[in-house]
């Protein structure tokens, strides 16, 4: 029975980290379908402003708490300011080009970030664990957890009912549905479809960094911690349609449960699983669980 | 159409054949260059890469110098200075066998000194003896190296993973009699599995009744242990063994602390060294902490390591952790070798004197006493220790008590015999 609430809090954990890394990437496909390599950047910048601040805070010997506002300013500063500067200069003049270049182009911006990350903060690794630890822990059937990991939960609800409503309940959302469903139409109706795109990459980017910022106090923040997520979260976008939020949080919840289930039963397989599902998912519905089948336009 | 189509295949070939006949990096005359292998980016490049490179730069510019105590006084190797071709590990193993192609062929080196990944080494290993190149290993820690086949061209100058497996498990025991049942969490690559197959097996071979209750092996960088960190809880093993490194080393601690994993039970991190100074407030005290060897903490109070120490300290502001150590090793024992298949004349010897004069060769490091006692001659073997961590202001912040000494014969397999059946016999023919 231990095993048992191990595995949903284990998984619903893992589940929310992995719905705000990669709810970013789908959001940005959706809209712009650019599949953003820089994502993983975006992560590993916010990482570190996280760190870098965190730790200024308390060398500073300022209230802790303030600590916890604090990741958060740091990713949606970092990566709202990093998303703004690769969208203005590197893909806008892109635009209207094939997906592939589009690709390419975000993955030598994801190099780039990579070595100025490096120019920046070095190669030693950055910690921010006091706001990890200052939450404590809490049991639940006889296993602790720490309550932090139980918080970033509620954060995941958050930014996901806070999505849900600016898409469905907003004038900003409708156009930017609009664009998602039909790019010309949406043109022809007077949509400014180049301040959607800007708009929807920034906040895109602003979610990895904030995926980064939140992640950093449970780790050592070091060069590459980018470059596992991107797999990761286009693992999970993919299983649930790129392109689709909801698809997103069902993805990161599978994928979660998943890894939770094999680390408890089958260690052996904790590896593959995340893939397993993925080929399994993609062989029933290759367009992925909440993924829209589209006639290809010629 | 055809002419652009030639204009550019012309144009490529004469690139090629351009880019073919500069001198990649040209070698002074008289001089003595290596290739240099350690990460310089990604999550191994902090704790142990950049550590290892910046005891290689030391090393050699005080080896240029001539300002090393005896037997280590001559200048550069031989009387040649010493260059210095670095090489950032980081990529894997693919771009690794082309940079060490070309270090060896088109760079010229006259002998490659690397590696820290497992995976990398075992894809290095057969390549060194292919191109007939003189290669040192300096840390990578899979014992399969030379338990699989000799190897005439490659030699490494880091006891392997066994013996940090093996006296961890003599350390806990002998600690604590009780122990009823251990678990792992280790990296699902070489060095992890390794690891904790020689963990297991010596913990078996110690306490045969001792219970496996999980085997954890999260990917490499995988950062996030919430999953794994409750399955140990959940399993309540005694003892918990990891060889994690790096970042991982680092989140494992800090999340299995915020959890309670530390407390309760023993956890033994076979490589926490390189993290105890940096984490100081963090490792949870009890924790039993190894250094891949006598190095770091552990080193002993000779006259080279007190030059080494202090002159690491001054320039790179920090102590050394055990990757510098094992590359001052690897550039000790080259050197050494070198000179002596030189046997007292000026010039360079060839690759196969030297590797006559490095087999079976014994000398002293800031570390203590090598000896190329396994592989024939070509795998060192060192005395090993442990200590358990303890946290105290006062003197300074992170501390070692209860520090162990096993003597290399005591922690290492004989010659000949493989470390998974000398543990599984019982360690027999240990001198402990």
């Amino acid at each position: 029975m231990q095993k048992i609430y191990a595995i949903l809090v284990d998984g619903t954990v893992y589940f929310s980290w992995l719905f705000i890394v990669s709810m970013g990437l789908t959001l940005t496909y959706g809209v712009m379908k650019i599949l953003n390599i820089a994502h993983g950047s975006f992560y590993a910048l916010g990482a570190y402003a996280a760190a870098s601040a965190v730790g200024a805070w308390f060398a500073g010997n300022l209230p802790a708490a303030g600590s916890f506002v604090l990741l958060v300013l740091a990713g949606i500063v970092v990566g709202g300011g990093a998303g703004l500067i690769v969208e203005r200069g590197l893909l806008r003049p892109m635009y209207g080009r094939d997906e592939i270049v589009l690709v390419l182009v975000t993955y030598a911006a994801f190099l780039v970030i990579e070595d100025l990350i490096k120019l920046v903060w070095g190669v030693d690794p950055y910690f921010a664990y006091q706001p990890y630890n200052l939450l404590g822990r809490t049991s639940i059937g006889g296993i602790d957890f720490a309550v932090y990991d139980l918080g970033l939960f509620a954060l995941a609800v958050v930014i996901g009912v806070a999505t849900w409503w600016a898409l469905e309940r907003t004038r900003s959302g409708k156009m930017l549905r609009a664009v998602i469903h039909d790019r010309e139409i949406a043109t022809a109706m007077g949509i400014d479809v180049a301040r959607v795109f800007t708009a929807t990459f920034v906040i895109g980017a602003t979610l990895g960094a904030l995926g980064g910022a939140i992640t950093a106090p449970a780790i050592s923040v070091v060069p590459g911690i980018g470059v596992d997520v991107i797999v990761l979260a286009f693992a999970v976008s993919v299983i649930g349609g790129l392109g689709s939020v909801a698809g997103a949080a069902v993805g990161a919840l599978v994928v979660g449960l998943a890894r939770a289930c094999a680390v408890h039963f089958l260690p052996e397989v904790e590896l593959f699983v995340i893939y397993g599902v993925m080929a399994v998912v993609l062989a029933v519905r290759p367009q992925g669980l909440f993924g829209r089948l589209a006639a290809r336009k010629i | 159409m055809t002419s652009i189509v030639r204009n550019v295949g012309f144009g490529i070939a004469f690139a090629c054949a351009a880019s073919a006949a500069l001198p990649a990096g040209a070698q002074q005359p008289g001089s003595v260059k290596l290739g240099i292998v350690t990460f310089l980016s990604g999550a191994a490049a902090g704790p142990f890469g950049v550590p290892a490179r910046n005891a290689a730069e030391l090393t050699i510019e005080a080896l240029n110098a001539g300002k090393l105590p005896a037997p280590y006084d001559k200048k550069g190797i031989n009387g040649l200075p010493i260059e210095m071709a670095i090489v950032d590990e980081a990529g894997g193993t693919t771009k690794q066998v082309t940079e060490y192609r070309n270090l060896v062929e088109r760079q010229k080196v006259d002998a490659v000194i690397g590696y820290i990944s497992s995976g990398d080494c075992l894809a290095i290993a057969p390549l060194a003896d292919e191109l007939k190149a003189l290669t040192i290993f300096f840390d990578c820690g899979t014992p399969r190296i030379f338990e699989e086949r000799s190897h005439k061209y490659l030699f490494r100058t880091g006891a392997h993973a066994t013996m940090d497996n093996v006296a961890a498990a003599r350390y806990l025991v002998a600690r604590n009699k009780d122990i009823k049942s251990i678990a792992g969490i280790n990296q699902n690559y070489a060095w992890g599995q390794d690891s904790w197959g020689d963990f297991k097996a010596s913990m078996l071979a110690l306490k045969p009744d001792a219970k496996v209750l999980t085997e954890q092996f999260p990917k490499l960088g995988a950062g996030q242990y919430g999953a794994e960190v409750s399955a140990l809880l959940v399993e309540k093993p005694d003892v918990v063994h990891s060889s994690f490194w790096g970042g991982d080393l680092e989140a494992f601690v800090l999340q299995g602390k915020a959890r309670g994993l530390f407390e309760g039970r023993t956890v033994v991190l076979t490589a926490g060294e390189t993290a105890m100074f940096r984490l100081a407030t963090q490792v949870p005290a009890g924790t039993v902490i190894g250094a891949r060897g006598p190095h770091g903490v552990f080193a002993p109070d000779n006259a080279l390591n007190k030059w080494f120490r202090a002159a690491y300290a001054e320039r790179y502001g920090a102590p050394p952790v055990y990757p510098s150590y094992k590359m001052v090793q690897a550039l000790f024992g080259l050197k050494l070798a070198m000179e002596k298949a030189a046997g007292g004349k000026p010039d360079k010897p060839a690759t196969d004197a030297v590797i006559t004069a490095f087999e079976g060769l014994s000398y002293e490091t800031p570390s203590g006493r090598v000896d190329m006692a396994l592989g024939k001659g070509h795998q060192a073997i060192q005395d090993m220790a442990y200590g358990t961590f303890k946290f105290d202001a006062a003197k300074g912040g992170a501390q070692l008590v209860d520090v162990v000494r096993y003597p290399a014969a005591c922690v290492n397999p004989p010659e000949g015999v493989k470390s998974e059946a000398w543990i599984k016999s019982g360690f027999a023919g240990a001198k402990c």
